[in-house]
């Protein structure tokens, strides 16, 4: 039996069109519209109390990359991070391609998560881009989306194929937009950096190639397709140009892609390797434009740990993607200081948006909703040190950052699973 | 003689170093040229020193050079080439580069497949590390080599035209050549297939040209690049036959060229290729002497990073 009050915070409820003053009641797992006996106090005095906190794009690992991370120590960090709700990828090892696997993840979930885990399902079998996965079954094991996330459908024909079938069911399909040709082997953005280092390129064009052939093809399906990490200025125009005309697209950039840019990759550090790549100056600001204007439904970490022995190594050779789910609160909350994002904004771009997205019955602060609430202290300064990470792995470029903003208090269902 | 005190550990890079950082490396090996001309070759600079030849990807000129280099310093050479090495056991560079500083090694001389290895190593050693050529990132010394030549045979770097022909998107020697050359007030250009040459490349503050006859009739300097098929992920031209008459120095081209305009190839040399196999051996090519040039130089970076001058 959990009670709370969450007493006279900034109550911000997209959903609700809401953002006073007052408190916030939690009575057993939900959220209630009368104080109930006896519960606990918490005094949220010039914090903001908000939905609790949706990150569409984070993987666990588990089964298969336990050294990397764990359901447990993932959601850890969500927990940490303000996050109550996470969508995990289905490359784990076996990969999440059949409802056996699916099935595990829930009940590893179930046993280990601290918040509520959303998994996906596989686009094609082995995430291999030959064959569909069995969708169907996929979704009756209780998936939210299908994805081959990590790896692209280069067959245009399997993925239209893959979308007439997904839209059977009402799932929307989550794209990792990357042309193979074009990315060919490259580590770094191909521009200047690149050309200075000697790094090998890997053009924007890579993306904005996939999010066009996504473009068309959720026109020519109708199945809603969603743009996942989206890091070109072109492909944001492209996105924005097709929602225009009302095809059912939508995306979601890192943050990342929003903060950091490629020159700092002149430190030749593998924290800053990520896929898809670092990009210009250009490429960040058309972002913020996009976030701005809504063109960028979603925030999302991209949460790809790896074992510091497998990023310690040459640029080349290390495998691509860092932790985020700790920093991402801050690093989107200096959106909102230099004035890209309003407030609401912010907040729907981690709460309604992926709940729209998904179909999940999440990111509301209504009465009866389930109590999933995250309260934030807006300007606490801090300094994030990987070290202390809830995560397994290490692999941050923010280390030693100085950040503002932070949770304060993750509520999953009525229960406080992080507070500080 | 420039003030300037040399204060680096290693030297990975041209990028990093000042206009006067250079002209000190270019003076110092000034004086180490000389004691190559007399008949015992040999200071006791680094005597005691140990110096490991670090190479994880093939050479004969530069590894060579560093040794001999080493030596006539009095320093202690170990060569460690790729296929002995333990990292073809799956040792990383990092166990291999705490193995080296466990025996004590002082400087560390890495040539290595992957941009930023040396860097890698330099931030992680004690040791001195100087990067022989880290993918398609630097040569610092053989950038160095180049501009020492330049400045005995034409007196000066600023203001001349320096032309880099060839594949320069995969080349480690024509990024160091371009930093180098502009920091020190020299006109670059740079001329080849578009596909190896983009223009993205004048963001370096150097101008592209395909108008390789045009970019010829004003150069001071020709340097010649190796087509790197080595690095090269797939097709960036139709045919050697096609570059080679596109943009390969031919016996006509060297005609149109200013008369005292000097040949230079980092080397090895394809014959027929980039180069007419004639003119490589011609007088105005300074082929070997860059050879030559390069041990003066390797000793003066050694010298400067590990031999006491720093303070």
């Amino acid at each position: 039996m959990s009670a709370l009050i969450l007493r006279n915070g900034r109550v911000i409820d997209p959903a609700n069109n809401v953002d006073v003053v007052r408190d916030v009641y939690v009575s057993d797992d939900k959220i209630s519209a009368t104080p109930a006996a006896g519960a606990r106090l918490v005094d949220a005095t010039g914090c903001w109390v908000v939905p609790g906190l949706i990150d569409m794009h984070v993987h666990l690992r588990e089964p298969g990359g336990s050294a990397k991370e764990t359901i447990a120590t993932g959601t850890r960090c969500a927990a940490r991070g303000g996050f109550t709700s996470v969508v995990c990828m289905p490359n784990t090892s076996p990969p999440a391609d059949n409802p056996g696997t699916i099935a595990l993840i829930r009940q590893r979930a179930e046993e280990t998560a601290m918040v509520n885990v959303y998994p996906t399902g596989a686009i094609t079998r082995e995430l291999k881009g030959e064959e569909l996965a069995p969708i169907g079954s996929l979704k009756r094991a209780g998936v939210v989306a299908i994805t081959d996330d990590g790896r692209c459908v280069q067959n245009n024909d399997l993925m239209r194929r893959a979308l007439q079938y997904a839209g059977m069911f009402g799932l929307p399909v989550l794209d990792h937009c990357q042309d193979y040709q074009l990315s060919a082997d490259g580590v770094a953005h191909e521009g200047h950096w690149s050309l200075a280092l000697g790094l090998r390129g890997w053009p924007a064009l890579a993306e904005d190639v996939i999010v066009m052939r996504d473009i068309l093809l959720a026109e020519d399906t109708g199945t809603h397709v969603h743009c996942q990490h989206i890091s070109s200025g072109r492909a944001v125009r492209l996105l924005r140009e097709a929602k225009r005309r009302g095809v059912p697209v939508s995306a979601e950039v890192c943050p990342h892609h929003f903060t950091l840019t490629d020159e700092w990759l002149k430190t030749f550090d593998a924290n800053f390797k990520m896929n898809p790549p670092l990009r210009s100056e250009a490429d960040r600001q058309a972002l913020w434009e996009g976030l701005t204007d809504g063109t960028i439904d979603c925030i999302a970490s991209d949460h790809a740990p790896h074992c510091p022995f497998e990023k310690e190594v040459e640029f080349d050779v290390a495998p691509f993607g860092i932790i985020g789910l700790e920093t991402e609160l801050a690093l989107s909350l200096e959106l909102v200081r230099k004035k890209i994002l309003t407030v609401r904004q912010l907040v729907e771009k981690f709460t309604v948006n992926p709940a729209r997205i998904l179909g999940l019955s999440k990111g509301t602060l209504s009465v009866g909703a389930d109590a999933d609430i995250t309260v934030i202290d807006a300007e606490r300064d801090w300094v994030y040190d990987v070290g202390q990470s809830a995560s397994k792995s290490r692999n941050s470029p923010f280390h030693g950052w100085k950040l503002r903003g932070k949770a304060i208090m993750t509520i999953v269902g009525g229960k406080v699973v992080w507070e500080e | 003689m420039t003030t300037v005190q040399w204060q680096r550990k290693d030297l990975v890079g041209i990028y990093e170093l000042s206009a006067a950082e250079i002209e000190l490396v270019l003076d110092t090996a000034r004086a180490f040229k000389q004691v190559g001309q007399r008949a015992i070759k040999k200071v006791p600079t680094l005597r005691g020193k140990t110096l490991v030849n670090l190479f994880i990807e093939p050479s004969t000129r530069t590894r060579t050079s560093f040794e001999l280099a080493a030596k006539r310093l009095s320093a202690d050479v170990i060569n460690i080439d790729t296929t002995a090495s333990s990292l073809v056991k799956g040792e990383t560079l990092k166990d291999t580069a705490k193995n080296l500083e466990a025996l004590n090694a002082d400087i560390i001389v890495i040539r290595h497949s992957a941009a930023g290895a040396a860097h890698f190593l330099a931030s992680r050693l004690r040791a001195s590390v100087i990067n022989a050529g880290d993918g398609a990132h630097e040569h610092p010394t053989q950038a160095l080599l180049d501009a020492f030549t330049i400045r005995e045979k034409k007196g000066r770097i600023a203001g001349l035209n320096v032309l880099i022909l060839g594949d320069i998107l995969y080349s480690r020697v024509a990024r160091s050549n371009i930093w180098l050359l502009t920091k020190l007030g020299a006109r670059v250009t740079l001329s080849g297939p578009a596909t190896l040459v983009p223009r993205q490349f004048e963001s370096f503050g150097c101008r592209v040209t395909y108008d390789l006859d045009g970019a010829l009739a004003e150069a001071d300097v020709i340097n010649l690049l190796r087509i790197q098929h080595e690095r090269q992920r797939r097709s960036a031209f139709p045919s050697i036959g096609e570059y080679s008459t596109l943009f390969g120095l031919t016996k006509e081209r060297f005609a149109r060229t200013k008369p005292d305009a000097l040949i230079m190839h980092p080397g090895p040399i394809n014959r027929g290729v980039e180069i007419d196999s004639d003119l490589a051996d011609c007088e105005r090519s300074v082929i070997l002497e860059q050879v030559t040039n390069g041990l003066a130089v390797r000793m003066a970076v050694l010298f400067l990073c590990a031999g006491g001058a720093r303070t």
